[in-house]
């Protein structure tokens, strides 16, 4: 039980470890591991099973817990037909570009917005965080006619990957969370390199930033999943069959496609992200933890 | 230059000192000058901002008041909104938009927050199941909605809820296909699909709650449900208020649920929502500024929510 290192939370230990208490504990423990691998487990293992059943097999009664027939054949007619490949590896791109796009950009904005006083920087921090209020489905038919033709330099960003990178960067909720770990380093620190001659990008650098880690995991965390989970917008500004995203792809197939290749599809598209968080899960849980998201 | 007193900074000549923390001096332009690396750094996401998102929300309040055609751009005053509100899907979209935000703020904001009181106060396999909780949110949304489209809702005695229903002998449902089950079935699969951010969110700021405050109301006499009540929910008053109104702004925008559970408008128009009909009007039939319009009235119900919210807020304190 020394795991959680003693912190006291609603619930003593001490009452979780005596009789009734105890009783209680461990029912209820066993209880919710169960529910929650049926619940969350479950439909992906349903999932991944499913993906391998014959057309007919599926369409049984009572479904079958285990394939009979098992047919790899699904998955590589997926992988093959959608070309998945080209599909995740768009879909990774994005995302990196956007973590790199958003570290970049928000940070240096956070950080001059919380030690650098720049003119006006109360107000820019409040438009910014008016953007809060506004949904992402108001602004999507402004947000593409902008998009297809950039103002003053008449670009149009349609197919290329900036119409999904610039977007992002006007992300509030980032620049929020960046300021107010910024706001909480001490004054002190930043006086002392500048005492030291330390110009403010090398405070950044130096100082900053090596303190600053798990809220940059946070950011980059929350890039990636945008990214990863965003439908509407990369389906409009990524139309070529040869840019779109993994989740849009598989859209784009699921009319003409047999319904065990496309549940075969979406098991491919979700293992990469599934694996990736399984390796850091660890950093994501931290990184939530302490990355000033305190209530 | 410098316009500090600390001694070093003038170090390298010629380079602009910051001025942090020196003394206001008044001119916008020498202010500027002096704090050349501050303005620099704030410059990328500023434009950012200009271009996607502030003047897009202008661009889109002044289309929702022209018409573009053939190339011709008109004042049109108030016929976008007149010709929106005459779309026979208007009245239902707006209906099944609040319907869902209703039912999902029920189930989707309320059951995190207890999921993470419950794993708080797990000594054991905490780590494999706040993995577990978070394990949808990894999928591509379009993969868990394909999963529970094809197996979950299959209205037939083959899927796997109504399966799961026929073995404890209760009445099966035609799920997508009933008009009254739609709405249910997109917010079960939308929180499975989403609640795992919010848990690990709660998680977290639960964690920062101090242990001593649980004891002092514990020596006080107060059972758990008061302590949940006096000292839960006031410690983490900040993230409740803000991930609620994070949740009532996502769940406005349901788009992609019925898009894929119901292929957009679902039995009897029961899945249109208002933002498919925005993509209906902007991107199918050729109406950029009707969508533009319907855009605009959405937001102008959401900060009528948010008004309220704040009032509501601003009164408890």
């Amino acid at each position: 039980m020394a795991q959680d290192s003693g912190t006291r939370t609603l619930i003593s230990s001490a009452q979780l470890r005596r009789g009734r208490g105890r009783f209680l504990y461990w029912t209820l423990l066993t209880v919710v591991v169960v529910g929650f691998t049926l619940v969350f487990l479950g439909p992906l293992y349903w999932m991944v099973t499913g993906a391998l059943k014959s057309g007919q097999e599926i369409a049984q009664t009572p479904p079958s817990l285990f394939p009979k027939d098992p047919q790899p054949q699904n998955y590589i007619d997926a992988w093959n037909n959608l070309d998945l490949a080209k599909l995740l590896f768009n879909t990774f791109y994005y995302a990196a570009g956007a973590v790199v796009f958003q570290l970049v950009l928000d940070t240096a904005a956070a950080y001059s917005l919380s030690k650098l006083r720049p003119v006006f920087g109360n107000v820019i921090l409040a438009l910014m965080l008016a953007t809060l209020m506004i949904p992402a489905m108001v602004l999507i038919v402004p947000q593409y006619v902008t998009v297809i033709d950039l103002p003053i330099l008449h670009i149009n960003l349609l197919d290329s990957p900036f119409a999904i990178w610039l977007p992002l960067v006007a992300n509030a909720f980032n620049i929020f969370l960046l300021k107010r770990f910024f706001d909480s380093i001490p004054e002190e620190l930043m006086a002392a390199a500048l005492v030291d001659g330390a110009t403010p990008l090398r405070t950044l650098w130096s100082i900053i930033l090596p303190m600053s880690r798990p809220i940059l995991g946070v950011v980059s965390i929350f890039a990636v999943t945008a990214v990863w989970k965003d439908f509407l917008w990369p389906k409009l500004v990524m139309p070529a069959p040869e840019t779109r995203t993994v989740s849009v792809g598989i859209y784009a197939f699921a009319g003409g496609t047999p319904m065990n290749v496309v549940i075969a599809a979406s098991v491919i598209a979700a293992i990469p992200t599934v694996i990736i968080f399984l390796i850091f899960q660890r950093n994501i849980m931290s990184g939530l933890t302490t990355g000033s998201l305190k209530g | 230059m410098a316009i500090t007193t600390v001694p070093g900074t003038t170090r390298k000549p010629g380079r602009p000192t910051p001025s942090y923390p020196g003394p206001q001096r008044t001119g916008l332009g020498r202010k500027v000058r002096d704090n050349l690396t501050g303005h620099a750094f704030l410059i990328g996401a500023v434009l950012c901002f200009l271009v996607f998102s502030w003047y897009p929300m202008i661009r889109g309040i002044v289309m929702s008041f022209q018409r573009t055609r053939r190339g011709e751009t008109t004042w049109v005053g108030w016929d976008n909104y007149s010709r929106i509100i005459a779309d026979p899907s208007f009245w239902p979209a707006w209906q099944n938009t609040l319907y869902f935000t209703v039912l999902a703020l029920v189930l989707g904001y309320a059951a995190p927050f207890f999921v993470a009181i419950l794993l708080n106060e797990f000594r054991h396999a905490k780590g494999y199941l706040r993995i577990l909780v978070y394990l949808p949110v990894m999928l591509p949304p379009a993969s868990a909605l394909y999963l529970f489209k094809f197996y979950a809702y299959d209205p037939s005695e083959a899927g796997l809820f109504n399966a799961i229903l026929k073995a404890l002998h209760l009445p099966t449902s035609q799920w997508m296909q009933s008009p009254e089950m739609t709405m249910p079935a997109m917010v079960l699969a939308s929180t499975w699909m989403n609640m795992g951010g919010a848990v690990l969110i709660y998680l977290a700021s639960l964690q920062n709650i101090p242990g001593e405050l649980y004891e002092a109301a514990e020596l006080d006499g107060a059972g758990i449900w008061k302590r949940i009540r006096h000292v839960t929910i006031p410690q983490t008053r900040l993230i409740l208020a803000l991930l609620a109104m994070i949740q009532i702004v996502a769940t406005m925008q349901l788009f992609i649920e019925p898009l894929i559970l119901a292929n957009g408008a679902g039995a009897e128009d029961s899945a249109t929502s208002v933002a498919y009909l925005i993509y209906q009007h902007g991107f199918f039939q050729n109406d950029l500024n009707g969508a533009a319009a319907l855009g605009v009235l959405m937001l102008v119900v959401l900060a009528g929510f948010s008004a309220a919210y704040l009032r509501l807020s601003a009164k408890q304190d």
